[in-house]
């Protein structure tokens, strides 16, 4: 029985979200990680609520990043280690469909989840319940772009000695884009300026990786498998 | 024509070509850097606001552009490399990485020199600074990553890769003077009415930009030469090539 | 001639700077030199290596 590609890609991505449900204390560590170091921020600088909210975006933003960058080491760690990533490849249906369901399937697991509790670290952090609305939104825009940066830094990683570092060395320059936009509309949404320009430049960067990052990140797996 | 684009894919040529090149760059920027210090340090009036402190953007700016076209000329031949699979972009690219890094460092620590007596700080998180500082872990992401693989070859192609993708920060660079407000001077030598520099400060500033651009070429050819032995160590023509 | 060392007062940063700028030119020529002069040795071994080893 063959399969056409946008069934093989649901069929991935339902496989990825199953296989991970399977083991539901990994699907909550960067979320924990995400609360754990948006705490440290008020303990290590003892503001009061009115002053934190000055620095929350770019607290708020940094803290996503570094949640979403630990567990995109896991994105075609466990296939590769056991071969399932090199029968994925030679399954016929384009390295591109398979890198695009493993990557959606991973930020439907991290990058929303975080965006589901960022409501929570916002409060914490002093943001205004007006300004929700944009940081929910940019932070999803912000992660899925994340998600998709992520995805050729891991295929460029896979099984490198201190693969991890390098990960986020890779990564982390390339999301700065994000992290200024990203972190500017949620602060000008708490000052009540206009987020309508940084949310479209956001829009528009999400929109470019999103297009072109699953071929580069198919690329980058095509090299390191052959 | 093609013939000659041809042989730039040969690397006894490539190797050949550089060797005999370098002297002649070195000569070329040696003279256009001296011509570029004497009269931007010596002839070129003192700035209305900056007075002399305004001599520091002849080492500045030039070396900033150059951190930038260095990255592009690495992301071309590494696109190069991997569309075509012509080893000697992949030893262009690997050559050019420290020099670009490099020139990248001395834009940052030119720059915070130049900013503290201008705006009494000697780092300040402006667009432009710090998309130089992006860029310069952007060269070390791409050196770590090709140094990471234990197969050459491989790490040639993950880091060609790595490069191509990053190139697509060098035109934020470019753009982020116009898109932020900063501390930044505004794009003082290309603007739409014409440069707003004095002949006499612009020139200076214009031979110092091209002896960078020499030296780099020079640099250059020396590195690739290097990188174009430790790809090609069993060929043939190596034997007569390492005599010299 | 004192005039153009102080530079207006700024010499303690433009001297620096101009100061640092050669020492990076300099780095590039002298470690470019040693990287092609270690790759004419590596190649030399292995072509020795390969001579060593042909029947």
């Amino acid at each position: 029985m063959t399969v056409g590609a946008w069934e093989a890609f649901w069929l991935i991505v339902h496989r990825e979200m199953r296989l991970s449900f399977r083991r539901p204390e990994q699907l909550l560590q960067p979320l924990v990680f995400f609360l754990i170091v948006t705490t440290l921020f008020p303990l290590g600088l003892s503001l009061q609520l009115s002053l934190l909210r000055d620095i929350a975006p770019g607290v708020l933003w940094v803290a996503a990043l570094l949640s979403s960058l630990l567990s995109l080491d896991s994105l075609f760690k466990s296939d590769a280690d056991d071969g399932t990533l090199e029968q994925l490849a030679l399954s016929g249906h384009g390295l591109t469909v398979i890198v695009a369901a493993k990557t959606l399937a991973h930020w439907l697991l991290t990058g929303l989840a975080l965006v589901l509790v960022s409501p929570i670290v916002g409060t914490a952090l002093g943001i205004p319940t007006e300004a929700f609305a944009t940081m929910l939104l940019s932070l999803a825009m912000g992660t899925l772009t994340l998600s998709w940066l992520g995805a050729i830094g891991a295929g460029l990683t896979i099984g490198l000695r201190r693969g991890n570092v390098l990960l986020s060395l890779i990564v982390l320059p390339l999301a700065t884009p994000l992290l200024i936009f990203g972190a500017a509309a949620t602060e000008r949404a708490i000052s009540g300026a206009s987020v309508v320009g940084a949310l479209y430049f956001l829009a528009a960067l999400c929109v470019f990786t999103c297009t072109l990052a699953p071929f580069a990140a198919a690329a980058a797996l095509r090299i390191t498998l052959e | 024509m093609w013939t000659w684009f041809y042989k730039l894919a040969s690397p006894p040529y490539v190797f050949g070509a550089a060797a005999a090149l370098a002297p002649w760059l070195f000569g070329a920027a040696a003279l256009a850097i001296a011509y570029g210090l004497i009269a931007g340090l010596g002839i070129a009036p003192p700035d209305y606001q900056q007075g002399e402190a305004f001599r520091m953007i002849y080492v500045h700016v030039p070396s900033a552009i150059l951190s930038v076209t260095v990255y592009t000329v690495m992301a071309v031949a590494s696109a190069v490399a991997l569309i075509w699979r012509i080893k000697v972009g992949h030893a262009v690219a690997a050559a050019s990485a420290p020099i670009g890094a490099s020139f990248t460092l001395m834009t940052l620590v030119t720059g915070s020199l130049w900013g503290r007596p201008m705006w009494g700080t000697y780092w300040a998180w402006d667009p432009r600074l710090t998309s130089e500082l992006i860029l310069l872990f952007l060269y070390v992401g791409v050196m770590s990553l090709r140094s990471a693989f234990e197969d050459p070859a491989r790490g040639d192609r993950a880091a060609a890769l790595l490069a191509v993708v990053g190139v697509v920060n060098v035109p934020i660079v470019h753009f982020s003077v116009v898109w932020w407000n900063s501390l930044h001077q505004g794009a003082t030598i290309v603007t739409l009415e014409g440069p707003k520099m004095p002949g006499s400060m612009l020139w200076p500033l214009l031979s110092m930009w091209l002896g960078f651009m020499l030296f780099y070429g020079a640099v250059l050819c020396i590195r690739v030469q290097g990188e174009v032995l430790n790809r090609e160590r069993q060929s043939a023509w190596v034997r007569e090539a390492i005599k010299s | 001639m004192s005039d153009f060392w102080s530079m207006g007062g700024y010499a303690r940063y433009v001297w620096p700077c101009f100061g640092f700028a050669g020492i990076v030119l300099l780095w590039n020529i002298w470690s470019a030199r040693r990287h092609l002069d270690a790759a004419k040795i590596r190649a030399a071994r292995a072509l020795a290596m390969a001579a060593s080893e042909a029947p």
